[in-house]
């Protein structure tokens, strides 16, 4: 029951003595207005210079000033916060993920814009603290790749929440930021049929054909000219392609073999969207087709090759040989395939392989942010920028480095000397309560290894 | 699927044409012809010299030295004291570590492809079968066991993977060999079992946790009946009478058992030859396999253990070795309780962990012990402690000390090279040998 209490505390943020007692400097889990300088730590502001011994201000949740010690001004009413030794870095954001349990599109059809992955994430997942104690701020929740195009993303802070509404990130006009979750390949093929392609042929042509159909949407509409006479019928799947069409919502496409990958800048290029491509485990070998199509990647790290026939030559060095090429790279957890807690060591491994170490560090934040569209507000202590921050305890690339705190808008979402908040950082008994782990697509035995039956979908 | 067969070849081949052009300058280096080790290739003279050397047998030397002749270390020392003779190919490297040893692994069972010709980790048509054989199933020119090697693996305990209540056998082998034979070093070396919801099936039995105990030991029973049905008889043999063999009682007992390889190998657990592995990860798990060595005292390894943290003073009780999860196993299921602290826990209270790569159902299709160990580094065990697990107390545990795990005069000659500390991300393997012969050399 105790143990339950400080669970529902850290996640929910309530005010309590508890919270009170973890924050004895007097922050409150509701602060962020206050005004704090952390003073003396190495500071990688990521756009700009590392600064070796830094002063990073924060107060109304923005980052407010960056410099050396000595230089910066600190004002008067600033807590000074000694971070000697420490190391500050922007917020790690993460552009593929599936934490929260959430769902998509169902097996009904292959292709299903309406369904908005919001609508399906359970805030209390362990998930999300295990994401904190890995420096995650920002994620791209999305649906799975068992379908062509599966639904809508959601671009998330991970602040102290009770509602998926609590984490949401808002456009200036309150439209919920998210992309469009798309997929070739063989996950969203069905050997069965039905209303899935059994081919990579099939799976193109239903998105043509897709594309078309949206289009005239889009072109009725327009035809209307406000005439609510002529207006088509309303269709809330062929409304979300209107803001792809509107390069709002960006796709987000999972995609692994070389020639899907040119199958996709294909697509794009036809059907006119605005595209980030995801896992990309062969695109080392078509690196100067991805740049010159002038599209970001984002992909994932994994210990070793294979396991599935598109990811037979997924390697360590796919990050810098993008790099080198002029692909703007982020990486992603793909959480539940890999730990959020080991985001850092995605970067450090493809630095092993030959990208370089500042190009993996903005990958890991600035990159990120800029494919979700929030790189004017995370990403980088800029000033005026959210203060969307980590204090690591050493090199953020090194396996022995841990991360202390992390913050979300001036508030400290995630501290490691906090017991409640500790055994999401290292486990323990009862670190796993509360989850409900994505398993669209995964192959049997992965749920079987885990001691998981199939039924439990 | 020929596309498969073919990439597959294709690639085997690459594996076989990397290790010539690695041993190549060797031999023209040496311009020696020396006898061959174990894989049927050269073996060469060899100095290996290391800013530090970890020999895990006595303090790391710094600026050290080691020969290899034979297939065999022949020196190990300080440069001051151990000069390198005339011939020798000389590598070098920052860090020197014995080559690394995968304490369980599926790797060669299990294969990159993850498609049903290349996955014979796990036979599902019967709960208990401990007859079947690792030795028939790997595949040591599989791909993934070359992608191990090349992170300093040199040995594996590989074999039937946990998934069912009994699965098979498992064997430990060198990571390189035309065959299995060459690279074999423990026919058998375990008996795998399973406890908990893994080996729960959902239609037949075992169908519960209770279940599964009571099939075991029933399972063992049997196996013991025969044993004693098998002595009975070489005891009859031996005194050479119809007369004694009368004497022993009811008239089953007359008709030795005919030779059944179940029982065969489960009697081989009984007469402590052979361990029963027991993956077990939930803390009534572990207690149910304690329960069993004790009953039947059988020499047991205890793997995964994910809840051992809750278990310490029973398991060290037992003297049972803890064969660890992967430390970066994903946190659901029966391992939703796992703690990266677990390693530093167990090693605390003198408990001996070894680290495993698992078996891998999706991707990554498998782990690599140097980062799992790593890991264990990170959050508790000292650099030396986690080097261990998977050097010299895997060895230790697996039984092969004598050949492997250390760096010692007269062990076989497997080294792994670094450019930096082994653990961190950023350094690179950038040599392997195996049985004093040059597996690779690229850095990865």
């Amino acid at each position: 029951m105790h143990r339950r209490f400080l669970l529902v505390c850290g996640m929910a943020g309530l005010a309590s003595a508890l919270v009170a007692a973890a924050f004895p400097t007097g922050v409150s889990c509701a602060s962020g207005q206050e005004t704090i300088a952390f003073v003396g730590a190495r500071i990688i502001p990521v756009d700009g210079p590392e600064i070796d011994q830094g002063v990073l201000l924060v107060g109304n949740g923005k980052v407010l000033s960056v410099g050396p010690v000595g230089q910066a001004e600190i004002p008067a009413n600033a807590r000074n916060v000694d971070a000697t030794g420490k190391v500050i870095m922007p917020g790690l954001i993460c552009t593929h993920s599936h934490i929260g349990g959430g769902s998509g599109a169902d097996s009904s059809n292959p292709i299903q814009p309406d369904v908005r992955v919001y609508d399906s994430i359970n805030v209390r997942d362990s998930g999300f603290k295990r994401a904190l104690a890995g420096g995650l701020t920002t994620l791209n929740i999305m649906p799975g790749s068992g379908h062509l195009l599966s639904g809508q993303t959601v671009y998330v802070k991970l602040r102290k929440a009770e509602t998926i509404d609590d984490l949401m990130i808002r456009a200036g006009d309150g439209w919920i930021m998210g992309g469009m979750k798309m997929a070739n390949g063989t996950n969203s093929m069905r050997e069965d049929g039905g209303a899935f392609p059994g081919t990579r042929g099939k799976s193109a042509a239903l998105v043509r054909q897709h594309y078309i159909k949206a289009r005239e949407y889009r072109d009725k509409i327009a035809r209307a000219d406000g005439d609510p006479a002529k207006m088509p019928d309303r269709d809330i799947g062929l409304e979300a392609m209107l803001e792809v069409f509107q390069k709002r919502r960006v796709v987000h496409h999972h995609t692994h073999r070389h020639d899907d990958i040119m199958t996709v800048l294909r697509l794009a290029v036809e059907n006119d969207f605005r595209v980030v491509l995801h896992h990309v485990s062969d695109g080392w070998k078509v690196a100067d087709k991805i740049a010159a199509a002038g599209v970001p990647c984002s992909i994932i790290v994994l210990d070793s090759p294979g396991g599935k026939l598109e990811a037979l030559d997924v390697s360590f060095k796919t990050g810098g040989i993008l790099e080198k090429a002029g692909v703007l790279v982020g990486f992603h957890t793909d959480d539940y395939i890999t730990d959020s807690r080991f985001f850092f060591r995605s970067a450090a491994l493809a630095v092993r392989a030959g990208m370089t170490r500042e190009g993996a560090l903005r990958a890991l934040t600035i990159n990120g942010a800029t494919m979700l569209d929030l790189n004017d507000r995370t990403g980088s202590l800029l000033p005026g920028k959210d203060a969307d921050f980590i204090i690591l305890d050493g090199d953020p690339l090194s396996v022995y480095s841990k991360v202390l705190e992390t913050w979300v808008e001036g508030n400290r979402v995630f501290d490691r000397n906090d017991p409640a908040d500790r055994i999401y950082a290292v486990g323990g008994y009862g670190a796993g309560h509360d989850q409900d782990p994505y398993f669209c697509c995964f192959h049997e035995l992965m749920m079987q290894q885990l001691g998981i039956s199939s039924g439990n979908d | 699927m020929n596309n498969h067969f073919a990439r597959n070849s294709a690639r085997h081949l690459s594996v076989v044409r990397q290790s010539r052009r690695a041993i190549m300058p060797v031999l023209v280096g040496a311009m020696l012809f020396l006898q061959s080790a174990g894989t049927g290739e050269l073996a060469a003279q060899i100095a290996v010299r290391g800013k530090m050397v970890y020999t895990m047998a006595g303090e790391p030397i710094a600026d050290g030295v080691v020969l290899v002749i034979d297939g065999k270390i022949s020196a190990v020392g300080p440069a001051s004291q151990v000069p390198v003779p005339d011939g020798y190919q000389i590598l070098t490297a920052e860090v020197v570590t014995p080559g690394l040893i995968d304490a369980h692994a599926t790797a060669g069972l299990s294969g990159i492809y993850n498609q049903a010709h290349d996955q014979d980790q796990l036979d599902k048509s019967g709960a208990i079968q401990p007859e079947l054989r690792a030795l028939d199933a790997v595949n040591i020119r599989e791909e993934l066991v070359g992608y191990l090697r090349g992170f300093g693996i040199t040995t594996f305990h590989t074999g039937n993977s946990t998934g069912e209540l009994v699965s098979g056998q498992t064997m430990i082998a060198k990571t390189i060999g035309s065959t299995i034979e060459d690279a074999m070093l423990v026919e058998t070396a375990a008996i795998i079992a399973t406890l908990g919801p893994r080996a729960v099936r959902t239609s037949g039995s075992p169908g519960t946790r209770s279940k599964q105990m009571a099939m075991l030991r029933q399972e063992l029973i049997k196996a013991r009946d025969y044993s004693e049905k098998l002595a009975g008889k070489a005891a009859a043999e031996s005194t050479g009478g119809a007369e004694s063999a009368e004497s022993a009682g009811k008239p089953d007992d007359k008709s030795p058992p005919s030779r059944d390889l179940r029982m065969e190998a489960l009697a081989r657990v009984l007469n402590g030859e052979v361990p029963l592995m027991i993956t077990a990860n939930k803390a009534q798990d572990i207690a149910t396999a304690l329960r069993l060595a004790e009953e039947f005292k059988f020499r047991l390894w205890l793997d995964g253990a994910s809840e051992s943290y809750l278990m310490v003073e029973e398991i060290k009780e037992a003297g049972v070795p803890v064969f660890l999860h992967p430390t970066m196993t994903r946190s659901v299921g029966e391992y939703e309780n796992m703690s990266f602290e677990t390693a530093s826990k167990l090693v605390a209270a003198g408990i001996t962990v070894t680290m495993q790569s698992g078996f891998e159902g999706y991707v990554p299709k498998t782990r690599v012990v140097l980062f799992e160990a790593a890991v264990a580094a990170a959050n508790g065990l000292t650099f030396n402690q986690a080097l261990a697990t998977i050097t010299s107390d895997a060895a230790r545990v697996l039984g092969i000390a004598d050949r492997v795990g250390t760096l010692e005069v007269g062990k076989d000659a497997d080294l792994a090279l670094y450019d930096g500390d082994p653990f961190e991300y950023t350094s690179h393997c950038i040599g392997v040998i195996i049985n004093g012969q040059i597996v690779a050399q690229e850095a990865r």
